[in-house]
């Protein structure tokens, strides 16, 4: 059998396990946005959300809504999977850089530092997750 | 206050089954323990030190502690994944050095393939309450083969290292295991035939990988006083360090591990240098590991990784530095998916001239051990031990 990279098979997506303190987080990714956490004290964001900055330590730290561009810093298409995924680092506009998947793309293709931006893709029951496509 | 010449590693034991059907968690962690402290010279009414991590039953030191008969007055379960015993080992010089006890016990042991446990390939939960970064990665199924592949593929870009200089520190690995009656993987294999195996999570193939295997193994760590009445050779500690990297708020980068911190200060310790190491026991989950390692320690210039390690410079009468005498995990043995406890037994091995004759390095006086537990491209623990045989 063939290796299906195409992305084509939908992938069963567990749902994120919400605590209280990100629940904003979910609740915007419901509605097709993605949040980044941002310091107002030291100006840095970071990724995942935190309301104290892991930076300056102040808990001056506000939610910003992200662009949804970015580049695609690592990656690896995992073959030992029912349906091949792949899972990588996207470097956000905004600075930080987080863990997601690139989807709706032939995987054989990805290449580090490609431009990238966000879909959403659903889960067996709670909010959908912010991924990553081929710009 | 350091550590420098004030604890020795007086017994060593590394358990000969690869497959424990038959012996439960507990038997395996004191069958080690006894081999160790039989190694060493004593008995079990010298331990007054206990240590241990996650793959111990119960909570922290406490069941084995209580199934093997130890009477302690210092303990330490630090789990730092597979980097934990390497880390062990320098926190049990640390409380001999303050009087806290005088022979330390540090026992590993798991059964995964006994339990059949899909070790490398399977997104895995913890359970219980989730971890704060759990919801922002669990979902997109990082796996322990996957986010190892990350920080290859991005070394890969960055440096332009090749799956073929990957494949040579399996080759090495494997040059070394045919000499080790009780490695799970015996055959020489060659760059071709590792880059040739089934893709698992690209760049690393399966070949890259660690076996996965049953055992266990133990340690005893003693104070200078208790060293100097042994008949065994002495291997005396010179440095400790440990580090845990983490993805830096999002400032995340994957061409080096916790080791660049490690080394620097382990070797600063000990007073000595990369160029003086005769033997070095590096941490092989994956080939990428021993890599980015070996770099970060100080043994070549980051990105030059890939060109060090090829053409057998890793075989033991080959190469400039003879690493994991013993198979290493590549080829030997992973017990209980935790490889820094046997890397810390071949540099004893090495340091007292009992590794095997067609691997032991001539006048081996100077070995390091490094173990990562973890994952490299999530978050892990890093730890380095320099030893010296005296």
């Amino acid at each position: 059998m063939p290796q299906e990279t195409q992305g084509t098979r939908e992938r069963k997506l567990p749902p994120p396990a919400i605590a209280p303190e990100t629940q904003a987080y979910w609740d915007a990714a419901a509605k097709g946005k993605l949040l980044v956490r941002k310091c107002t004290a030291c100006g840095e964001a970071h990724h995942y959300p935190r309301t104290i900055c892991p930076f300056c330590f102040s808990d001056k730290t506000e939610w910003i809504e992200s662009k949804g561009t970015g580049t695609l810093y690592s990656y690896s298409v995992m073959r030992r999977a029912p349906v091949p995924y792949a899972i990588g680092y996207v470097t956000l506009a905004e600075g930080p850089r987080m863990l997601t998947n690139i989807v709706d793309c032939d995987l054989d293709t990805l290449k580090c530092e490609q431009p990238v931006k966000l879909v959403f893709k659903p889960t067996d029951g709670g909010p959908p997750l912010p991924m990553f496509t081929p710009a | 206050m350091s550590i420098r010449g004030k604890a020795y590693i007086a017994g060593i034991y590394e358990h000969p089954t690869r497959l424990a059907k038959d012996i439960s968690l507990a038997q395996l962690h004191a069958q080690s323990a006894k081999g160790a402290l039989e190694d060493a010279g004593l008995s079990l009414k010298d331990v007054d030190g206990y240590f241990c991590a996650g793959d111990a039953p119960g909570l922290g030191p406490m069941s084995m502690v209580e199934y093997m008969g130890i009477r302690p007055r210092h303990v330490d379960s630090t789990d730092t994944g597979g980097s934990s015993y390497v880390l062990h080992v320098g926190h049990a010089a640390e409380a001999i050095a303050a009087g806290k006890c005088k022979v330390a016990l540090i026992t590993l042991a798991g059964r995964p393939r006994a339990e059949g446990m899909a070790t490398g390939t399977v997104p895995r939960s913890r359970g219980g309450t989730p971890t704060p970064d759990e919801p922002f990665e669990f979902p997109y199924g990082p796996t322990v083969v996957n986010m190892y592949a990350n920080c290859a593929m991005r070394h890969m870009y960055e440096f332009g290292t090749t799956s073929e200089q990957l494949a040579w520190i399996k080759v090495a690995a494997s040059h070394h295991a045919q000499y080790n009656p009780h490695a799970l993987l015996k055959d020489v294999v060659t760059v071709e035939e590792v880059v040739n195996s089934p893709m698992i999570s690209d760049p690393l193939h399966r070949l890259d990988c660690c076996v996965i295997t049953d055992g266990g193994g133990a340690i005893v760590v003693v104070a200078p006083e208790i060293a100097a009445k042994l008949k065994r050779p002495k291997v005396k500690l010179l440095g400790a360090s440990e580090f845990i990297k983490t993805q830096m708020g999002g400032k995340v980068d994957l061409t080096y591990s916790g080791a660049r911190f490690t080394g620097a200060a382990a070797f600063a310790e000990a007073g000595v240098k990369p160029a003086d190491i005769k033997y070095a026991s590096i941490y092989d989950s994956f080939t990428i590991t021993v890599l980015m390692q070996l770099e970060d320690l100080g043994f070549c210039e980051k990105g030059k990784g890939g060109a060090f390690v090829s053409d057998g410079n890793l075989i033991a009468g080959q190469g400039k530095l003879p690493f994991n005498t013993d198979g290493g995990g590549l080829c030997n043995n992973h017990p209980a998916n935790r490889g820094g406890l046997t890397k810390v037994l071949e540099a004893v091995r090495q340091l007292r001239g009992e590794a095997h004759p067609k691997v032991q390095v001539q006048n081996c006086n100077l070995a390091i051990a490094h173990g990562t537990g973890g994952s490299l491209g999530l978050r892990h623990g890093s730890a380095t031990v320099i030893l010296e045989r005296e």
